[in-house]
């Protein structure tokens, strides 16, 4: 046995692995269905990512199966390199990165711009929530790819039309959102700040808007979510660049290591996206769910 | 001194299926200028409805709620200025809700600094008057914490102390301390006796608890549902024992207790009357 603080250490990373349980955890008699005692384990999570790993590797050494239905990780390790440096179809991979981000963050940031003030004026008016209540209601079950054909008749294969359609992925989710925000309102707040002098114009200011931040910021999350598989999806069908156009033109040549490159970056972009809006939430959001 | 004067007021819900509900009937009261009025009622008797007419949330069907102007307010005249008629909610009524108005976004120091700022006073301003008030409700120290990190009984301080950054002529309570725990309870009471002596503002508190309202108001409604209306006034001089007395003597001693005894009664047997008409009506 160690020192004391040796013993602590090692007691502390086991717990990060979720191999022994700490503090009160550790005394409770009934864990299932206590779901504050359900913490998962890093451990298992390493044994399943590389278990996965080494059977790719395994199963494409032995050729298990042909490499135009599934190629060797070392293919699409090389295409990768090669696409990042060298590039394909006119652009390097980061190009075509560089492009389905840009028409997220524009698609995205009219979709705030637009869904966010009208999501206030529909929980802030009757007219304006008898207004666009059916229009909103009407448009937001529809998928965004439906809008696809539409989009292409109006705006051609350009930027523009990626753009429309990633706005319209986008505006409802941040109508709702916004809209949320304002009817969550502790009606108490509301008189609290008028019964403190604030006007109508510092109650929205001052009050509704923060109150509606955190279910505005929840909608971001989500519609950058559902942005992401918009954007992939709309250039498999019509673009020049991007990661989606990417894969369509290797899947058309049986490129299938650099499709399941584009797959795994697709995969590993998104989930940069959502934890990166989840850590942007806990810094500029720190009293959501506190009120 | 005169401080508000309500007049006639009435108050009749129209219900969607054509029926109505009369909340209140022909309420009329003076309170002296800082005056401690404490209001009783077993649950929809309208004691809440009648906080919200005088803060101006609610608007009578009938009567009306007056004001008197600060003494320092002149009118063009140079005379002092006549009653403010209550048509809206105003800075000069301040107002204390059970829990939940506080905003969480907002430290202790900026919830309390709200109305000042609302008001457009400078930064520099604002942070010698929350200091202060910081002091006065016992949270020295506690300006840059968020609320949320609070006990219940530290944040119902914040809301004090925010209510008091306005100045206000009068103070409106809305069951103030019913989310504490019985011991915070008791100490807060002690504060609001203390803030109210030291301040000398008009207040109103609308409790449930007996102990409370007999402990801190000089005046006392005790009011009866269908139509609401004030069934019973009593004054009383605990409060005063209180500023100078302990609290649990005050609270233990023969006339405290005989008139608790004589007051949970009355309620008791509203409450009683109306469970006997429900099940008439079931």
């Amino acid at each position: 046995m160690g020192r004391p603080a040796e013993a602590a250490d090692m007691n502390e990373l086991l717990a990060k692995l979720g191999l022994v349980k700490t503090g009160i955890t550790a005394r409770k008699t009934v864990t299932f269905g206590d779901a504050s005692a359900i913490r998962g384990s890093l451990l298992w999570s390493a044994v399943s990512v590389i278990s996965l790993a080494v059977l790719w590797a395994v199963s494409a050494a032995n050729e298990w199966v042909n490499p135009i239905f599934w190629p060797h990780p070392a293919a699409v390790w090389d295409q990768f390199v090669t696409i990042s440096s060298e590039g394909y179809r006119n652009f390097t991979l980061w190009e075509h990165l560089g492009w389905s981000l840009y028409r997220i963050l524009m698609g995205f940031g009219l979709g705030c711009l637009i869904g966010i003030p009208l999501g206030f004026a529909m929980g802030l008016s009757n007219v304006m929530r008898g207004i666009f209540d059916p229009l909103v209601e009407f448009f937001r079950p529809i998928p965004p790819l439906a809008f696809i054909p539409l989009v292409i008749i109006w705006s051609g294969i350009g930027e523009r039309s990626k753009i429309l359609l990633l706005f319209l992925a986008a505006v409802w989710i941040m109508t709702l959102a916004a809209r949320a925000g304002v009817s969550s309102i502790r009606l108490s707040k509301v008189h609290a700040a008028y019964t403190l002098g604030a006007s109508r114009t510092q109650v929205l200011r001052h009050v509704i808007l923060p109150n509606a931040l955190p279910e505005i910021f929840t909608g971001m999350r989500v519609a950058m979510g559902v942005c992401w598989g918009t954007v992939v999806a709309a250039e498999l069908v019509a673009a020049e660049s991007g990661v989606g156009f990417m894969i369509m033109v290797a899947s058309t040549f049986l490129s299938t290591d650099i499709v399941v490159m584009g797959v795994v970056i697709i995969g590993v972009i998104g989930y940069a996206i959502d934890i990166l809006m989840r850590k942007l939430e806990a810094r500029l959001i720190p009293w959501k769910g506190k009120g | 001194m005169r401080g508000l004067t309500i007049e006639g007021v009435s108050m009749v819900y129209e219900l969607p299926d054509g029926g109505s509900v009369e909340a209140l009937r022909d309420i009329s009261f003076t309170l002296e200028a800082g005056e401690m009025l404490a209001v009783l009622g077993p649950s929809g008797c309208g004691k809440t409805t009648l906080l919200n007419i005088i803060a101006g949330l609610l608007a009578p069907t009938a009567g009306r709620m007056l004001l008197s102007a600060p003494e320092t307010e002149r009118g063009p005249d140079g005379q002092p200025a006549p009653d403010h008629l209550i048509t809206a909610p105003s800075p000069e009524r301040g107002m204390i809700f059970q829990q939940g108005a506080l905003f969480e976004w907002l430290t202790v120091a900026q919830n309390i600094g709200f109305g000042p700022k609302m008001k457009g006073l400078s930064q520099s301003e604002i942070d010698r008057q929350v200091e202060g008030l910081l002091e006065t409700v016992g949270l020295q120290g506690f300006g840059s914490k968020a609320v949320y990190e609070l006990s219940g009984g530290m944040q119902q301080r914040v809301a004090l102390a925010r209510c008091l950054a306005n100045d206000p002529q009068l103070i409106l309570m809305d069951e103030p301390l019913g989310a504490l725990d019985a011991l915070t309870r008791e100490k807060m009471q002690g504060l609001v006796l203390k803030l109210w002596n030291e301040t000398g503002k008009t207040v109103i508190l609308i409790t449930h608890s007996v102990e409370e309202a007999l402990f801190l108001g000089q005046r006392l409604f005790v009011m009866a549902p269908r139509p609401g209306r004030i069934e019973k006034e009593y004054r009383l001089d605990f409060a005063h024992q209180g500023l100078t007395a302990d609290s649990r003597d005050v609270k233990a001693a023969p006339e405290f207790t005989k008139m608790r005894e004589e007051i949970l009664s009355m309620i008791w047997e509203m409450e009683e009357e109306i469970m006997g008409r429900q099940e008439a009506q079931i």
